[in-house]
């Protein structure tokens, strides 16, 4: 990348940058308060409290009570915490239901369990990535252990009706665990509300340090820890609390309380605006997703008849950081799952761009992106042999 | 991200020789839409029948735009004879190197230039050299043969790197290993067939041992675990868990339902399977 560019960092569905208030909240507890939550002396009690206050923000933010929240590693733990202690829970019942777009840290649990004894039933969704409910319920069975959906997809910011859903696995006596990563900050939540049983989050989706994550277990819900050790978390999560990155998480759990509404106003508007015109500009383009229900953060455009890792390292040149759906960018060889599932041909697939906006990007920023992603568009187009005088050779 | 050679870089942001040759001596195709990369290789000859031209579209990633780039470096100027004896190690070589997973994209250009070669000379590029064996990216097993032999591959995530067979649903796995131990010279042990009838103590720890080697290990493997025989004792198999295995919250699961069942099933109905932690 060339480095007398501005970085447009477009790629918060990775990850986002720890915010200003953040990173000033945290610092006092890697030197200045740097006791042990858990001691007795009041130098480590001090460091306790504030912890306790991160759980009351998150909690807060989630609408739910802060004995329900449990502090994890990452979203990956919480969703392994959430999926084990469901079948730990029910040893008698063998099946899992999941869907076709799930992140790997859901996607690749559920194909191990597979191997392990477990029944795993996929649900597919539509073109538009909208999941198929007919099909979810229709796979509901007392040998049933957990459902576990995404609330939005990662890749394409398609919702899922979570609290629907778990109205109807409530009645039938199923667990239902949602990976909430990339809900949590840009959505309204309120568990008071709802029979979600277990909700997975992480930090660094929402501008908290990279190395923490939170699982929400609601009062009541039969559970046994992961990670067994000591009695930290209420014995629900041995280990020594990530202290400042747990104050972090509650700091930016406050902040995303606070922004949610600028979220989905005004960062809302940028992304359409990037999608209307990339798509104007460029033709043989189109928006994955588009007449679904989505996150107001993210835009999955597809180019057609170009790769992805060609545009993301020609976008590089600018400054732009983005992600591809394309297999090249990901060491496979087969392009994005997500994009498959919902039928996007391959002439699309493999030419997928996501950008994934935040709070702190700008309107110049997303206009230099319109003016300079149909050029390098076009100029690979020019080297493909699927490509001839506006259109498709092949 | 990919490391890539600054030599990668520069032909992927300059390429040369971009573009069509109108009245080409020689066009190679390779690759498709669906594959996620494909090339189109034109040349064209002077009076002595040396590649005087040589020009590429390619629809694929930095390092296949990059291999297609110094590809036609590589062949201006030289006869057909000396095209030929180009290989894709040397396209790789030319850019001071590729990701692994990203050597496909050099072996796309050999075949590229040597569909265009066959094609100056008058012979039939689109006939399919042997028998699919990937379906996913159509990959024959003459391909994967001569991937294997000329680049010394001996695993099928080699294989993977170097010509995408089984890089997608992985069915072709196991007929691709055969295929390396085939090149390799070193033919699989047939597994001894289950034997009917009460088997001997000797015949049920050979037994074992095998389905152990050949069935399980290599699954239980893929996710980081593994499996050690411990002892026998009558038709009580005493095994310990290792790697992820050992620490899966999911080993019981893993015992009862599929190393008992597979024993069950190769070796004796009789067998039961009991973890030794110690």
């Amino acid at each position: 990348m060339k480095t007398d560019n501005p970085v447009i960092y477009l790629d918060n569905n990775a990850t986002t940058m720890v915010a200003p208030e953040v990173l000033e909240e945290m610092l006092p507890y890697f030197s200045q308060w740097y006791g042990n939550p858990s001691s007795m002396h009041s130098f480590g009690g001090m460091v306790g409290r504030k912890i306790r206050q991160a759980r009351e923000r998150l909690a807060a933010l989630l609408g739910a009570s802060d004995e329900e929240i449990i502090f994890t590693s990452c979203g990956t733990e919480s969703d392994s915490t959430a999926i084990y202690a469901a079948l730990q829970a029910n040893p008698d019942r063998k099946h899992i239901i999941t869907s076709r777009v799930e992140h790997p840290a859901v996607k690749n649990l559920c194909d191990h369990l597979s191997k392990n004894g477990y029944r795993v039933t996929t649900i597919g969704v539509d073109k538009d990535g909208n999941l198929d409910l007919d099909e979810l319920y229709g796979h509901l069975t007392p040998d049933t252990a957990i459902v576990s959906l995404m609330w939005a997809n990662n890749e394409t910011g398609v919702i899922f009706p979570a609290e629907e859903i778990a109205e109807k696995t409530a009645a039938a006596g199923i667990l239902f665990h949602t990976d909430a990563v990339q809900a949590v900050g840009k959505l309204p939540i309120d568990l008071k509300t709802n029979s979600i049983d277990m909700l997975s989050l992480s930090g660094h989706k929402l501008h908290a340090p990279k190395g923490i994550g939170a699982l929400y277990v609601r009062k009541g819900t039969k559970f046994s820890p992961f990670l067994i050790g000591g009695h930290q978390e209420k014995g629900r999560r041995g280990g020594t609390e990530n202290t400042a990155s747990i104050i972090g998480l509650g700091k930016a759990a406050e902040l995303a309380a606070q922004k949610m509404a600028e979220e989905n106003t005004r960062v809302l508007q940028l992304r359409d605006r990037l999608e209307t015109e990339l798509v104007k500009r460029v033709p043989h383009s189109f928006v994955n997703g588009k007449a679904a229900r989505r996150l107001p953060n993210t835009a999955s455009i597809a180019f057609e008849f170009v790769e992805g890792e060609a545009i993301l390292l020609l976008m590089n040149e600018h400054g732009i950081c983005a992600s591809s759906g394309s297999a090249c960018t990901s060491g496979s060889l087969e392009p994005s799952h997500v994009l498959r599932a919902m039928g996007v041909p391959f002439t699309a697939a493999h030419g997928t761009i996501r950008f994934s906006l935040s709070v702190y990007n700008t309107e110049a920023e997303i206009d230099f992106v319109i003016d300079r992603v149909p050029d390098i568009i076009e100029r690979l187009r020019q080297m493909s042999p699927f490509w001839k005088s506006g259109a498709c050779a092949a | 991200m990919w490391e890539y050679t600054d030599k990668v870089k520069d032909h992927f942001l300059n390429p040369r020789n971009v573009g069509e040759i109108e009245n080409a001596d020689g066009v190679g195709e390779v690759g498709s839409l669906a594959c996620g990369d494909a090339l189109t290789l034109y040349i064209k000859l002077d009076e002595n029948k040396r590649i005087k031209e040589a020009k590429f579209k390619t629809f694929g990633c930095a390092s296949a735009i990059a291999s297609s780039s110094a590809l036609t470096e590589m062949v201006i100027g030289k006869t057909l004879e000396e095209a030929q004896q180009i290989t894709n190690e040397q396209i790789a070589e030319y850019l001071g190197g590729l990701p692994k997973e990203k050597m496909h994209c050099s072996v796309m250009g050999r075949d590229a230039l040597e569909k265009a070669i066959s094609c100056y000379l008058g012979k039939d590029t689109k006939a399919i050299d042997g028998e699919i064996v990937c379906e996913c990216f159509g990959v024959t097993d003459h391909q994967i043969e001569r991937a294997v032999r000329e680049n010394k591959l001996t695993t099928v995530e080699a294989v993977t790197d170097y010509v995408k067979a089984g890089g997608g649903c992985g069915k072709c796995h196991d007929k691709i290993q055969e295929i390396i131990d085939a090149v390799l010279g070193a033919q699989k042990p047939k597994m001894a067939a289950p034997v009917k009838g009460k088997l001997t103590n000797i015949q049920k720890v050979k037994l074992v041992e095998e389905t152990l080697a050949r069935e399980i290990q290599p699954s239980l493997r893929k996710d980081g675990g593994d499996i050690e025989l411990v002892d026998i004792d009558g038709n009580t198999v005493f095994v310990r868990l290792k790697g992820s295995c050992s620490q899966c919250k999911m080993s019981q699961v893993t015992l009862k339902h599929y190393v008992q069942t597979k024993l069950q099933e190769l070796v004796t109905p009789e067998i039961t399977v009991e973890e030794v932690t110690s």
